[in-house]
């Protein structure tokens, strides 16, 4: 393998989720092409989730119903609720899994982390996923106006309860130090003129913003420094006026592509040209995946790949037909990363607390348990919320899948034993492999057929603890 | 923070250590805990469990007028004292009061209570503010504080198959089993003895050497973990439920002495909205029968003054029922421990006011971290600064 080829896999782990064979097949094309085609196919029409149809209004229904209705249908419309945010989770898993969009699909995976909210009305979930979607890669202004007036996010934040007479901070106080300027560059006296300056920001049964003007707190307000009777898009203004929400973007973006190991004065540097470019987020990763030092050996193989990457990974790099996409459901809540429940507006943590000895354990024998209808007994926690329980119900029992095989044998077969691990284990990996893991891998392999010892190194490969990385 | 290099060392002896236990189990015998070293047993229920029908105010009318149709009535609560008793599915546990083996904290709660399942689980699992979010839970930055060695993920032993925030620090996590045999089976298997074989280049990525530490930690204390459980497995018999299953797993691994000081059980369905009480009846009976057997069999082995048992839930309920003969999330809620040496057994404060509510819902006489910092100090001989980021009052009960 040579190192263009790690390149360009690097990118595609990064940008995406992970290589599939269609790349390692074209890996002589240069690295250019590669991101071009990249952006390329991220430009296309955002690809919309739809549980609820748009003309739907089942879900103003529902929620007229739930305030009025009799208990019978008051628990249907929950279930019906519950069920279509099951079904929206697995529609998002799959079009990770499926899209040719997949930059934009990352960084809406990205930008779920980054304004993450949970709320139990699947339609409201739906509309703020496609908002992420379709703005994931324009102007970062654009998109914090859309979040900061969607309706799954007013109702995380309790906006709907921030009035003039008694204003809720929490909307104002979380858009601050989580979705822009970061804890520390900000004081308490601007959490409350943030607050008054947002009063009045509502949404209608139909999810639509609305600005209830009498709720509105009109008056003059001081907010960093400067006076004025500020409305809610005047403080969002001030806000991406400050550097600091450049940098704190910035950062965190470098973060999750690049390496947790920050080097701040490539992120200095990047936050400036983010800035002056008004915050462009399409041109910040451009010139990221374009940066000679974003292929430097220590920025590869070095993450931890999220629950959700890491099973998006696997299907996409073995090209893997799921029998049944329940089972999905149950692995995220196993491996700690259910889409739509993220454990609080701050995100998941990520990195190392990803892994500890139960997600180890199952990391290390799911790819047996997928390919190879092994066994794994193990059950999620139950966290005693009626509306997440279905989470833990179902097993491994039912995870099943088939691999593209046949695509495995054309790309790695044809070659002595040795030849083929060490390919499959490139394609793999991000990571070299020790001489001791060449060897183990090799170890009771499975020689009845080419197919079959394919099969058998790859699951090895993929057992690997190098494979939690990318 | 620890240096790749002494990572990759302690991952290849962990891994080394794994393949010849006998040795390894000896080495691993000089952390055993000292005779009188105390042990915290948490009981977590999820879902907000129902506190005013779990210790009933049976002395206070404003109970009655707020739950017309749920209400406990005077005559079949269990009496504890002139004011409050238990729901009458919890005899065995009356019976644990009356041996004074437990105190009853009322009103426990924080400042600006989170009504959301997750979030309040999350306050109480990292004992953060209700504005504040961490990443490691209280008992996870007790291994922290307190490994000033190298600490082995067995000090904190969750039954169940998936580890808790609670549980998790940022240099140590403690270690989730549902029991030893299955973990020792999973860790056995012949893809898991492979990858536990396996080793990283010299020049890997410190993720890596992190990935290969917890490998050889999982295993060796799986094995552990398995090897010395057979040593004292309890023979007393628990009931049938999935709680009483855990609580024993508990009391086999305490009595064989194993070298852990906390241990963590949840058990969920406490989400009472409609038709509460054929629910949380059940639920309560599960909760006292497997308690008392635990407490009970502890008792044979003279463990009880060394294990003190804590069981909370997320919140409380709203004062007054719903519609539909259930309870909405409420906030404050009462806070049992159970142990052989209690300073106060009995209730440790006084019933709460239901004539002064906070928008239909208790108000909290006691932050749950003073409880905290208490267990901290005096059961676990931790730094509660440290460990909880600031300080709190200790609270007179240890």
């Amino acid at each position: 393998m040579t190192a263009e080829a790690r390149k360009i896999q690097h990118l595609y782990h990064r940008a995406g989720f992970g290589p599939e064979i269609a790349n390692f097949a074209d890996q002589k094309k240069p690295l250019a092409d590669h991101r071009r085609r990249l952006f390329a196919d991220s430009q296309a029409k955002p690809e919309r989730l739809s549980v609820v149809s748009e003309n739907d209004l089942r879900a103003a229904a529902v929620l007229k119903m739930a305030a009025l209705g009799d208990e019978e249908d008051k628990k249907e419309m929950v279930k019906d609720i519950v069920r279509r945010g099951r079904e929206l989770n697995l529609l998002w898993l799959d079009q990770m899994a499926g899209t040719k969009a997949v930059l934009r699909e990352k960084m809406t995976l990205f930008w779920h982390g980054h304004f993450a909210c949970r709320v139990l009305n699947a339609f409201f979930v739906q509309n703020q996923n496609n908002t992420l979607r379709s703005l994931a890669l324009g102007k970062f202004g654009d998109l914090l106006m859309a979040v900061s007036k969607d309706a799954a996010m007013l109702n995380f934040l309790n906006n709907k309860q921030n009035k003039k007479n008694s204003p809720n901070e929490n909307f104002a106080r979380e858009v601050m130090e989580l979705f822009t300027l970061g804890r520390g560059h900000y004081t308490e006296r601007d959490v409350k003129e943030a607050a008054r300056a947002f009063t009045g920001w509502n949404f209608d049964q139909e999810g639509q913003f609305v600005f209830r003007r009498f709720q509105h707190d009109a008056g003059e307000k001081t907010f960093r420094g400067k006076t004025g009777n500020f409305t809610g898009e005047d403080v969002l203004q001030m806000i991406l006026n400050d550097r600091q929400t450049a940098r704190f973007i910035t950062r965190k973006i470098y973060r999750y592509f690049v390496n947790e190991q920050v080097d701040e004065a490539l992120v200095e540097e990047l936050s400036k040209s983010f800035y002056e470019s008004e915050y462009d987020i399409g041109q910040l990763l451009a010139t990221v995946f374009a940066a000679d030092w974003f292929y430097d050996p220590k920025n590869m193989g070095c993450q931890i790949k999220a629950p959700v990457t890491y099973l998006t990974g696997l299907r996409r790099q073995f090209g893997a037909t799921l029998t049944d996409k329940e089972p999905l459901l149950f692995a995220q809540k196993l491996l700690g990363q259910v889409v739509f429940y993220p454990p609080n507006v701050a995100g998941w943590p990520g990195g190392k607390s990803w892994i500890d000895s139960s997600t180890i354990v199952t990391r290390t024998l799911l790819p047996s348990v997928l390919f190879r209808d092994a066994d794994l007994p193990m059950e999620a926690k139950d966290d005693g919320d009626v509306n997440t329980e279905f989470l833990a119900r179902s097993n491994f029992k039912l995870m099943k899948a088939s691999a593209n095989w046949a695509g495995f044998v054309t790309a790695f077969g044809g070659k002595p034993e040795t030849e083929t691990a060490a390919a499959l284990a490139h394609f793999l990996l991000q990571c070299d492999l020790s001489s001791t893991n060449a060897r183990l891998v090799l170890q009771n392999a499975d020689r009845t057929s080419n197919e079959a010892l394919i099969r058998s190194l790859a699951i090895n490969i993929a057992s690997l603890p190098e494979y939690q990385l990318c | 923070m620890i240096s790749r290099r002494s990572f990759l060392q302690q991952s290849s002896l962990a891994v080394a250590g794994s393949l010849l236990v006998p040795a390894f189990l000896k080495s691993l015998e000089a952390q055993a805990l000292a005779p009188d070293d105390k042990i915290l047993v948490i009981i977590q229920l999820s879902g907000g469990n129902d506190g005013l029908n779990t210790v009933i105010p049976f002395a206070d009318d404003l109970y009655y007028k707020a739950r017309p149709g749920l209400a406990v009535e005077p005559a079949k609560v269990l009496r504890l004292n002139d004011h409050q008793g238990l729901h009458p599915a919890m005899e065995q546990l009356q019976s644990l009061y009356k041996d004074g083996l437990m105190t009853v904290f009322n009103s426990v709660g924080y400042p600006n209570p989170d009504r959301s399942h997750f979030r309040s689980m999350d306050i109480w699992q990292t004992a953060s503010n209700a504005d504040e979010y961490k990443t490691t839970g209280w008992l996870g930055r007790y291994l922290d504080a307190s490994c000033t060695r190298q600490c082995q993920p067995h000090e904190a032993i969750e039954v169940d198959d998936t580890l808790s925030l609670a549980l998790k620090g940022e240099l140590v996590k403690g270690i989730a089993l549902q029991d030893p045999k299955k973990l020792y089976a999973n860790v056995h298997s012949p893809i898991f003895e492979k990858v536990a074989q396996a080793k990283p280049t010299e020049a890997a990525h410190e993720n890596v050497a992190y990935l290969y530490k917890t490998i050889a930690e999982t295993s060796s204390s799986a094995d552990y973990i398995y090897e010395k459980s057979k040593i004292q497995a309890s023979k007393a018999a628990y009931p049938a439920s999935q709680l009483a299953k855990r609580l024993k797993t508990v009391a086999s691994l305490i009595n064989s002495g194993v070298a852990s000081r906390v241990y963590y059980v949840s058990m969920s369905g406490f989400d009472t909205h409609v038709r509460q009480e054929a629910q949380q009846s059940r639920l309560l009976k599960e909760y006292a029968d497997g308690v008392a057997a635990f407490v009970r069999d502890l008792q044979q082995q003279k463990r009880m003054d060394q294990v003190m048992i804590l069981t909370f839930s997320e919140f409380g309920r709203r004062v007054g029922q719903n519609a539909s003969n259930g309870t909405d999330h409420g906030t404050a809620n009462n806070l049992l421990v159970i142990n052989g040496k209690l300073r106060k057994p009995g209730f440790f404060n006084a019933a709460p006011n239901l004539a002064d509510l906070d928008d239909g819902d208790l108000k909290f006489q006691l932050d749950f971290r003073n409880l905290y910092a208490t267990l901290l100090r005096k059961w676990l001989q931790a730094d509660p600064g440290t460990v909880l980021g600031r300080n709190f009052d200790l609270v007179d009960f240890v």
